[in-house]
């Protein structure tokens, strides 16, 4: 058995987030986080999706002609996705109908056949399903801050549970509706590249 | 006629497929350097869009939905093979990708160096596979409306990008902070279209 290598959890998670430094799955990453509860529920389904479909493709990496790998990564990736998509439909189902079609768009999530191809395709079952956890999280990490963000600054709850008290309502405390539009998830991002960068930089890009 | 123009508009503007749904970010970011560049994959995902989307809608509503096999036998009322759709939209995706690829190849070697290296990367792009997914949510009535959905939303893709690769141009030769260089500054204006695009809220024919 290959030794535990922790560097390729820790790794995504902050110098190689899949998010702000390689830049994939930011379709879905926007999307579904103007609530904290899909955010989660989004981010374990990628988890699940990008560790397992990397597991599979390790063990076939020698036997899939390349010439027709996208094809056979793309069924691959998709049985996974129906999986999830049933069990979603069939435990939580609110949850799911939010979602709508983002579930089946982790077909075509970057970070799951970016990661097949940069991994996957050349390590080892147990290395590419470590590598599948770590990108995952990395996912998961910006998913869960912005979900958090937009949802305690855009409705004032957490989980749909109330955060913010009714007595700042009376003060006059106003909810920013424009926290849970669509152009919020993209400066915020932004915003949280700049910080990243800001305190590491050599992340910065050079031009 | 005035629904499918309706449905066009509402996709360019109203149901954007980049500033309302985020669909096909990664590709946006990766190839709005040049103007040049980013005008022949908008019309790459386009074309796509126009061939995929009618006809993922004809499989899906004479195969996979619910009752949908009842032009083979009126026993099948009630099969409903929907969880297959996933599969189903990318492979035809993939297929017709692959084929649109051969076909261009073969007939407009000019239109090939143009779109040619874009179209593998289109079989992957969220914006194609998402157009499929929304064209079955949304329910539309006949084929007209799904094509004038498939074309709206390709052009407002097309907009997008070229929109953000005009501005990428010109943001070389300004002063962006360092840490804020390249992606960071990118999206911050992605959102600042997208506050924009927003005024288009409500608009209808």
């Amino acid at each position: 058995m290959a030794e535990f290598n922790f560097k390729l959890i820790k790794n995504p998670l902050s110098k190689e987030n899949p998010i702000t430094i390689q830049v994939l799955g930011i379709c879905s990453a926007l999307a579904v986080t103007a609530k904290l509860q899909p955010a989660f529920v989004m981010a374990l389904s990628v988890t699940v999706v990008v560790a397992f479909s990397n597991v599979i493709i390790s063990f076939l990496r020698n036997t899939i002609p390349p010439r027709i790998r996208i094809i056979v990564q793309l069924v691959i990736v998709s049985l996974l996705v129906i999986l999830v998509d049933q069990v979603l439909k069939a435990f939580v189902y609110d949850v799911s109908k939010q979602l709508s079609v983002f579930v089946g768009l982790i077909i075509t999530n970057c970070i799951v056949m970016g990661r097949l191809e940069a991994f996957a395709m050349s390590n080892k079952p147990f290395d590419s399903f470590l590598d599948g956890i770590g990108n995952g999280l990395g996912y998961a990490v910006i998913l869960i801050t912005l979900g958090v963000v937009r949802e305690l600054f855009g409705s004032g709850t957490l989980w749909g549970y109330q955060i913010i008290p009714e007595s700042f309502y009376n003060f006059g405390y106003q909810n920013n509706s424009l926290m849970i539009m669509p152009p919020m998830a993209l400066i915020l991002v932004g915003i949280i590249i700049w910080v990243q960068r800001a305190r590491n930089k050599e992340l910065c890009e050079k031009e | 006629m005035q629904e499918i123009i309706n449905i066009f508009v509402k996709s360019i503007f109203v149901d954007n497929m980049i500033f309302a749904f985020f669909l096909g970010m990664c590709s946006y970011l990766a190839v709005s350097k040049t103007v040049k560049t980013s005008m022949g994959l908008g019309i790459a995902v386009v074309f796509v869009l126009l061939i995929t989307v009618p006809l993922n809608y004809i499989i899906d509503n004479y195969l996979l939905k619910e009752g949908a096999l009842v032009w083979i036998s009126p026993k099948f009322a009630t099969i409903d093979l929907s969880y297959l759709s996933f599969i189903i939209f990318i492979a035809v995706i993939a297929a017709m990708v692959q084929l649109v690829e051969m076909f261009v190849e073969k007939t407009s070697p000019v239109l090939y160096a143009q779109l040619g290296i874009f179209l593998p990367l289109i079989a992957v792009n969220c914006a194609i596979l998402g157009a499929s997914l929304f064209m079955q949510e949304r329910q539309y009535n006949n084929i007209g409306e799904v094509t004038g959905f498939a074309l709206g939303s390709g052009i407002g893709w097309l907009l997008a990008i070229v929109g953000i690769a005009a501005i990428r141009e010109k943001l070389r030769y300004s002063q962006v902070p360092a840490p804020l260089k390249g992606l960071g500054i990118t999206f911050i204006i992605t959102g600042l279209m997208a506050i924009a695009f927003m005024s288009f809220l409500g608009i209808k024919l």
